[in-house]
């Protein structure tokens, strides 16, 4: 691996943004994963999402665990600070780091053997404290840095580069974001960025945990005849339900919708979530439908994509703690360290 | 009463007490009343719990040392066995004292055979005064408890007003129990007034506890985080640790809510297990909040990886471990100083722990809070090491006290003004030649001062580098740091003979009572020892000088392998055979009796064999 920093030329032509960034200000160094690898695709959607909803790259912290994915955060929003913590441990590190600035936006990426592994524990706590944060799985079924063993996300059936046949149930950590409490749902395919970034800019505004599953192809040890997490076969399998717009204020583009088509989902950041609806049927505000839809797709061997659940008044770890409003990183001695007199009275009780 | 063989002990104000009863039979209620009689009556009192990993059913047992003279320690041996529990009967009777006493409920006869000769036999028929007075299963589980405190009452001379006055401070949230309580104390009292006499062993007012406090060092260490600033405590329930983050949480209640708003300055995580603890300290000490845990040794163990993450990625945290006997599950509820080592070196790769040992719960208060203000300084993990001795006893000790000018030292944090000022930063490079680093938190400058954390090698701009020199040149300024840690953590405390000796004595934690009797049984017996109290890793160079200033050392510890004894051979370079060890690891704590016969016998058999090595 090596350190190559981006050149910081801008073409003038560079589009800027409200806060006067272009989107070369929300990138990072040179990747060092393979070229075409999915997860390149997704840093650029990152990268995308950030510049679109007018982020400042200094307020969002990015965190990681241990594989492809986590090498990731390196890659996208170079001016942000990254913690690239250990294997599937990323979730404890990240809602440490949210109880002491709850200021921050937390961007968790983990891969599907990070998260759904050794971090499976982690990831469930993680969902049902409902830590605010965006949290994406680029899940290509396979491990890569450790040359192509199946993960757990892998699925029954699922044949490797070198012939195996998985024998394992494939975890669906889709299913399980929902089962736990996750308040923000959704998945994705790293080829289909239409879809993507909007999803990300939905997560990275939601309150509460927000999980993105992003199918993520695999181009060295999981694209061939046989996988289901190869190009092809997500292409080919990928069922969206819906199409997702964010806007980050109420305003004239909602001009720009037929009306009757949409679900409207206002976020507690003011910015709205507009659905467009493919599947008729599918209610991304019902959580039991939600599971059930999701249940019977896998079942006839479809892979749902879109924004799958959203709770649009949902509560996070800090109002279940009902800490105070300011970062608990910027308190003052005198806001945290009590009087010599109150220690008088704490004597005083134990005689 | 049987007629003893040898002649009955007689001592007033100084004695040991044990009651053996059965786990969840609510003896602990009316065993903390005695306690709380005797140090109210002005007599200092050491007591032991000493409790099976059960909830309900297994032996207890809770020692009292009633010292006119103030040594808190378990001194060794039991003077009035209070043998309230039949599954343990023989044992408890076999450790009294010749000439001591035993006191039994003698409702139901006992073989004359379970008994000996050489001690007072007090029955009392607890079990028929119980049932005669009280119809209620609930009650006679209760209230035979305060029978036999009203018996012990006369017979130790206990003034009955105090404990009077304690049941009705105990009961003060329920007044309708208070009359039954005072009424079962006096069934006890007079049915001992009436048909025995008062033991030898005899309590007398005195005026030597003054204003000090009884408290545990868990709830001492909880309230140091609190006065340490910790904001993020992040833990998993594990005996014995559970009711430290417990004291915490009920002080932070108290103190740390916004007068205003009612909002806790504050936020308390239990987390799924150890490892997401660490993770959650870990991910609060890098963004800047003042962050703890609180484990035991299999906690420890499974916190490695993170400590070493920790270490390398030099972010600050404090555990504290509250140490008990391993390994596994090993003996949970009782007390052992058996994870030094494991804390020391804690994770894989070459690394290296700040540990601070605290002997009592005044230090755990103190150093509580100081290993905030280190963590932060230092950049890296710190340890508390208490034990479940000094964790979950309550022990009689000074009252807290604070520095209202203390200032938290939050260390070398770089702020948006020296970025915008120039300065360079460097997350990993020594500017100051002490080894720290500078550090930015999260979000500090929009354009200056990020950085990628990480637990892979870097240069000191913090940019990947597998290069060999780079790696090296890390490691060591992290050994400078290390150095530098040692002007912080708190120096040893000697104590030197009365007259020039070649002896000495090393010990920390929990021993310090214990050792405080000892060293003056030693001192009376003229033996002449000098004594250092380690209270931090790493090791002071005056920790070493005291080694070199004496032919022998005796290191006393509380676990089988001398690991304190091997930290200072590796760390010092010293000769093994100049390091005598002094163990005591069965689970219970340390004794002055052991200790003083320990350093009589290690010195008599040095001088035999000095004196041996001459002849030849």
């Amino acid at each position: 691996m090596t350190y190559i920093a981006k050149p910081q030329f801008h073409h003038p032509s560079l589009k800027h943004n409200a806060l006067g960034f272009t989107r070369r200000d929300y990138e990072g160094k040179v990747s060092t994963l393979c070229a075409g690898c999915g997860h390149d695709s997704i840093s650029a959607a990152i990268v995308q999402a950030c510049f679109e909803i007018d982020l400042e790259p200094h307020r969002l912290a990015k965190l990681s665990g241990i594989g492809c994915s986590s090498k990731t955060p390196d890659y996208f929003l170079g001016a942000s600070h990254g913690f690239n913590t250990v294997h599937g441990r990323m979730p404890s590190v990240l809602t440490g780091a949210n109880l002491a600035n709850r200021d921050l936006i937390y961007l968790g990426v983990s891969g599907d053997g990070d998260s759904a592994s050794i971090g499976l524990g982690q990831f469930a706590h993680a969902m049902r404290r409902g830590v605010n944060m965006a949290y994406i799985v680029e899940n290509n079924g396979v491990y890569g840095l450790t040359k192509g063993q199946f993960s757990a996300t892998a699925d029954k059936g699922s044949k490797s580069k070198k012939g195996v046949v998985n024998s394992d149930s494939g975890i669906d950590l889709v299913g399980l974001a929902l089962q736990l409490g996750a308040t923000f749902v959704g998945r994705s395919f790293s080829g289909d960025k239409d879809q993507l970034v909007p999803l990300i800019k939905a997560a990275l505004t939601h309150k509460g945990a927000a999980f993105i599953d992003v199918l993520s192809p695999c181009i060295a040890f999981n694209n061939h005849k046989g996988s289901t997490k190869s190009f092809d076969w997500v292409r080919e399998h990928n069922e969206a339900v819906n199409r997702l717009d964010v806007l980050m204020s109420r305003g004239a583009v909602r001009a720009n919708y037929e009306p009757g088509a949409l679900t409207e989902v206002t976020q507690h950041d003011g910015s709205v979530l507009l659905l467009r609806k493919v599947a008729e049927d599918y209610d991304p505000t019902d959580h039991a439908g939600a599971i059930s839809y999701l249940q019977h797709a896998h079942a006839a061997g479809e892979i749902v994509t879109g924004l799958l659940y959203v709770e649009q008044e949902a509560e996070d770890l800090h109002d279940a703690l009902d800490t105070v409003k300011r970062p608990l990183n910027a308190l003052s001695d005198a806001e945290l360290v009590p009087s010599a007199s109150a220690l008088d009275a704490i004597n005083a009780a134990l005689r | 009463m049987t007629r003893p063989v040898t002649p009955a002990i007689t001592a007033t104000n100084d004695f040991v007490v044990k009651f053996a009863n059965v786990n969840g039979s609510g003896s602990a209620s009316a065993n903390g009343l005695f306690v709380k009689a005797i140090l109210r009556m002005g007599v200092p009192v050491g007591a032991r719990n000493i409790f099976p990993s059960n909830i309900q059913g297994l032996p207890t047992w809770y020692e009292i040392r009633v010292s006119g003279h103030g040594w808190l320690g378990r001194r060794g041996g039991v003077d009035l066995m209070v043998a309230m529990n039949p599954q343990t009967w023989d044992r408890d009777v076999a450790e009294i004292e010749p000439g001591g006493y035993l006191f039994y409920d003698s409702t139901k006869p006992m073989p004359s055979d379970r008994f000996r000769e050489d001690i007072g036999v007090v029955g009392i028929p607890l079990t028929a005064l119980c049932n005669a007075a009280y119809a209620e299963p609930s009650k006679r589980k209760v209230l035979k408890n305060i029978i036999y405190l009203g018996a012990l009452t006369f017979l130790l001379g206990i003034e009955r007003a105090v404990v009077e006055a304690l049941l009705a401070e105990e009961y003060a949230s329920k007044p309708a129990l208070i009359p039954a309580n005072i009424e079962a104390l006096q069934i006890g009292f007079d049915h001992a007034r009436d048909h025995l006499k008062p033991l030898g062993l005899k309590l007398e007012r005195a005026d030597a506890v003054g204003d000090r406090i009884f408290v545990d060092g868990n709830t001492a260490a909880g309230l140091g985080a609190v006065y340490g600033g910790a904001t993020v405590c992040a833990w998993y329930p594990i005996t014995p640790s559970t009711s430290l983050a417990e004291a915490f949480t009920a002080y932070c209640a108290k103190l740390r809510h916004d007068p205003d708003t009612g909002e806790a300055r504050y936020a308390i995580v239990q987390a799924e297990d150890e490892i997401a603890s660490i993770g959650m300290v870990t991910g609060a000490g890098w963004n800047g909040a003042r962050a703890f845990t609180c484990t035991s040794g299999p906690g420890i163990s499974l916190m490695q990886e993170f400590i070493g993450l920790s270490y390398f990625a030099e972010i600050p945290g404090v555990i504290f471990d509250v140490q008990r006997g391993g390994p596994s599950t090993g003996m949970p509820t009782r007390t052992q100083q058996s994870d030094i080592l494991s804390a020391a070196y804690a994770s894989h790769g070459d690394t290296k722990h700040v540990l601070l040992l605290p002997e009592g719960p005044n230090e755990c208060f103190e150093f509580g809070a100081l290993a905030f203000d280190l963590a932060d300084r230092l950049q890296t993990m710190v340890f508390v090491m208490l034990d479940l001795d000094m964790g979950m006893n309550e022990w009689l000790i000074e009252p807290f006290a604070w520095d209202e000018h203390r200032s938290l030292d939050r260390g070398k944090v770089m702020t948006a003004a020296m970025l915008e000022a120039g300065a360079d930063f460097g997350r990993y490079k020594d500017v100051d030649g002490d080894g720290i680093p500078w550090r930015t938190l999260p979000a500090t400058h929009p354009s200056k001062g990020a950085y990628f954390t990480r637990g892979t090698s870097r240069d000191p701009y913090a940019r990947y580098s597998e290069e060999g020199a780079v790696y090296v040149d890390n490691m060591e300024r992290l050994l400078r740091k290390f150095e530098t840690a040692k002007a912080l953590v708190p120096p040893p405390i000697v104590r030197r003979a009365a007259r020039q000796t070649s002896y000495g004595v090393i010990y920390y934690g929990s021993t310090s009572p214990a050792m405080d009797e000892a060293l003056a049984g030693l001192e009376a017996d003229g033996v002449a020892v000098n004594a250092m109290r380690i209270r931090g890793f790493p090791f002071l160079g005056e920790i070493f000088e005291f080694i070199a200033a004496h032919e022998l050392v005796f290191v006393v510890e509380q676990n089988r392998d001398a690991q304190l004894r091997a930290l200072l051979i590796n760390e010092g370079g010293v000769d093994p055979a100049r390091l005598v060890k002094v163990l005591n690891y069965d689970g219970s704590p340390i004794t002055a009796r052991f200790i003083r016969t320990a350093l009589a016998d290690g010195m008599g058999l040095a001088q035999r064999r000095s004196a041996g090595e001459m002849v030849k």
